[in-house]
This record gives C-alpha cells, structure tokens and sequence, in this order.
C-alpha cells in the first residue's frame, strides 16, 4: 500500500472506472478515482444507456453476452433511479433484403444461446403499433435492456466506496506514470496500479493508443408511455454506403422507464465542437419519422451531442499498455468502448481486474489488449445505432 | 350573446363560452389536478400563458396539450391525470 493509502488510481469517473473501481475495492484493492468533471458526466450521461448483445464479430459478441449476464446480476440490486427497463431489442427489417439479415442474425444468436424471436409483419405491428406500415418483420431480442448510466455510475462508486474507494470529482490529471498520477496542481498522488479510463480524454494520458472522437447526436421527447415498447433499431445500415468519414444517421428509439422517448442516432468523425448541428438533428428525426410516423407530432424536450470513444476495429482497449508514452512505466487502459460502454463496462472491468491480478478470465482477453495489433478496419456501422 | 360550447372533461360534460380556454373549462369540472409530475406530484395552472407547461392534459387523444393555451371545441374530450 502506497503512503496515500491507495494501491490503485483510476483516471476516469464514467461508468467504465465506476465498474473497475468496484471491481478492486470487492477484490481487495482500494482504489482512488480522479475524475475531472463530475461522475458519469462525459459520454456515459450522453448515451442511450442500452445493454445489448452484440454480433458484429465474435469478439464483440463475447464482451457483450458476457457482460449482459453480469448485468442480469447486477439489475436485481440497482437503485430505482437506475431505471433498469427490460425493454428488449427490436432490429426492424423494412424489405426482404433487411429480413435476410433478421435470419442470419437469428442463426447467429440461436447458435450461441442467446433467445431471440424472428416477428413477421403482423407481429411486429403487434409489438410496435407506432411503426409504419410497409414494414416486413424483425428480430426481437428480449434479453435487451435499458438504463439510466449516469445513475448506475454513481451507483456502482458508492458500492465502491463502502469497500473502502475513494472518489475525488472536479480534480484533473496532467500525467500517468506507472507509479502514480500528476494533477494539474503540481501535486502527485502514488499508487502501484494506475488505470486509464478517461474514454475520449484517454489518449491525452496515454499518447498513441487508437481512440478517436465519433460524435452523436440525441433527442428524448416528453412522456407518452407507451408509444414506443422494445429498444427499435433500423436493420437498414445495409443498404446506406456508409464510410468511415461520412457523416451518418440510423433509426433508434428507446422507451424509458418514465415514458419518454429517446431519440437516436447520428454520427460524425473529425467533429471536436460538441454544439447541436440542426443538419444533423433535422437529418436525424426525420429518418426516425420515416419509420415512426406519428413522432413528428410528440413534443421534443432537450437534444444534446455527445462523443463516443471510437477504435479502428471497433473494441474496447482493455489491458496493459508499455512504453514512453507512458513516463517510462506502464499503465492499465480500460477505455475505447465506443456506443457499447454501457454494456461493456461490466465486462471490462472484470477483464481488465482479472488481468492485474493475474486471475482467469471468464472470456478470452486477447482480443481487447491495447497490444493487439488493430488491423485497417472498414467500419461496420452497426455499433453506431445505439449508445 | 356568445354561443355555448359543450364539451367532456374526465367524462363529464361541461358549458362554457365561446372563447373559453379549456384550462378553464378543466376549472369548472372541478378537477385540481390537471398532470401530474415525474415524481407523481399534483400539477396545474401556473402561468396561464403557455410558459411552465404545468397545465397539460390530454386533449382528443393528444397528450402533452397546454390546456391554458387552447380553445374549447364543441365535442371535446378532455382527459386530466385527476
């Protein structure tokens, strides 16, 4: 133990480091959380707060369904404000083409034992009576949930600190080293771990790791419960030549515990200035509306932008990462987890925590080591229709 | 002399004048609670001119409507969180 009292320092107080930072405080290490704005104010709060499983690849779909089941844990104990919702996914197929993936995916999901429900055209009129007509099926994953990720955040530090963690909010880091942190005060605070789990702030601390800004916007409307019922998320990315540069947006509606409606999603790359872009919002709600109709008429309350911490393959970095940038030492990143790091958080954090302890990992942890090589990857934009 | 606009509010029916903003039509049935809040807190008139929002009911099926702000029909169906 360090002459501060803490074993472990983690830069980042979003729901990443609040996952990590329970997960040393249950193992035994107390850990220190610097965060420079407040807990889960950066892309946590911005996102949509959906767990989902995932299938854009296999490493995806093993963080994701591993995650997903230290959810199913964790949701029984949650506080109400959480607003844990078992809403489910609906991915909505709007011609043959869109429903010949609705099939792939199901084979894909039913083959690693994750339930799933294909809907034909009247089922899915069933579940979602606000969908348009014309549509011709889905694929329900009622595994799927929501959550306010702010409130869990706070939630899982406050676990975090009866175990004995610390939590300093407002204070930043000017530098890691492997030994400890310097804050911007001049001041340095030891720890024999040190993590990185800063999200887009991430390569600030530890130059050179693959992080980038993907910006998103998010509107929620007023309270109608009931409108929308499941997670919705357009099947059409399929057909849209989307780039890795071009700006983008994709149907999301999400229903909330309260009634609301969160409306997604939007995408932009190279974009640092966090102001609503009404191009965008217009962009957005408008595609939303081609398949909600009557959501033109609801009253919008609020649109914000947030920045989703993005890599080239598209996983999370989760692991040790050496060398100069590092002052000579090496420290341990968690972060890079995209629209994901809702779901992913959980999972993360018992990799990366498995890792400095040297225990055995559920899953594989090769596929998120900051030392894998990241080959030329065209984005799949399926991890953008949501978070 | 002013037409007489008949109207429902939570099923009942209510007359008021022509020109009479449903808020006040809400009013004359009786009912105080007009919405209620995220908290499950009772709400009502505040502003009376469209600002705070407090007022909303549903209005034909329209949720979210700003009863202060919009004239009685003949036939409406007025519905409060009363």
């Amino acid at each position: 133990m360090s002459r501060n009292g803490f074993e472990a320092i983690i830069v980042g107080g979003g729901i990443v480091g609040a996952a990590c930072a329970l997960e040393l405080a249950r193992s035994g290490v107390r850990p220190l959380v610097i965060e420079t704005g407040e807990i889960g104010g950066g892309a946590t709060a911005a996102g949509m707060g959906h767990l989902v499983v995932m299938d854009d690849s296999d490493a995806q779909f093993a963080l994701t369904r591993y995650s997903m089941q230290l959810w199913d844990e964790l949701i029984p104990e949650l506080s109400s404000d959480c607003e844990p919702l078992p809403s489910g996914t609906l991915w909505v197929a709007a011609d043959e083409e869109e429903m010949d993936e609705v099939r792939r995916k199901q084979s894909f999901y039913a083959a690693r034992a994750v339930h799933v429900e294909v809907l034909d055209e009247r089922q899915l009129r069933e579940a979602e009576p606000g969908l348009r007509a014309g549509l011709v099926g889905g694929l329900l994953v009622p595994g799927d949930g929501v959550v306010y990720s702010p409130c869990v955040a706070r939630w899982l530090l406050e676990r975090a600190v009866e175990l004995g963690a610390e939590v300093r909010e407002g204070v930043e880091v000017a530098g890691l080293a492997a030994d400890g942190a310097r804050l911007h005060n001049g001041s340095t605070i030891s720890a024999g771990i040190v993590i990185n789990a800063a999200g887009c702030r991430a390569p600030e601390l530890t130059p050179g790791i693959p992080i980038q800004k993907r910006k998103g916007h998010l509107a929620i409307t007023d309270r109608y419960p009931g409108y929308v019922n499941h997670q919705l998320i357009e099947l059409g990315y399929l057909k849209s030549a989307h780039s890795v540069s071009a700006d983008s947006v994709a149907f999301n509606a999400q229903p909330r515990l309260t009634g609301q409606i969160l409306i997604g999603s939007s995408r932009q790359f190279g974009v640092d200035d966090p102001a609503v872009e009404q191009r965008m919002l217009r962009w957005m709600l408008a595609r939303a509306i081609e398949y909600l109709p009557g959501l033109g008429s609801l009253s919008v309350l609020r649109t914000w932008t947030g920045f989703r911490p993005a890599t080239p393959d598209n996983l999370p970095l989760i692991g040790r990462v050496t060398g100069q940038q590092t002052e000579g030492g090496a420290v341990w990143v968690a972060a890079g987890h995209e629209g994901l790091g809702i779901t992913t958080s959980l999972g993360s954090a018992m990799l990366l925590v498995d890792q400095i302890l040297g225990r055995p990992s559920a899953i594989p942890v090769e596929p998120y080591l900051p030392s894998r090589s990241i080959a030329q990857h065209i984005a799949h934009y399926g991890e953008d229709h949501h978070g | 002399m002013a037409e007489v606009i008949l109207l429902k509010v939570d099923g009942e029916e209510v007359r008021v004048s022509e020109g009479s903003v449903v808020a006040a039509a809400i009013a004359l049935a009786g009912a105080v609670r007009f919405r209620r809040s995220v908290g499950g807190t009772p709400r009502g008139p505040l502003c009376g001119m469209g600002i705070c929002f407090e007022c909303r009911v549903t209005i034909d099926g329209d949720p979210h409507a700003r009863s202060c702000q919009i004239l009685c029909r003949q036939g409406m169906e007025v519905r409060t969180d009363g």
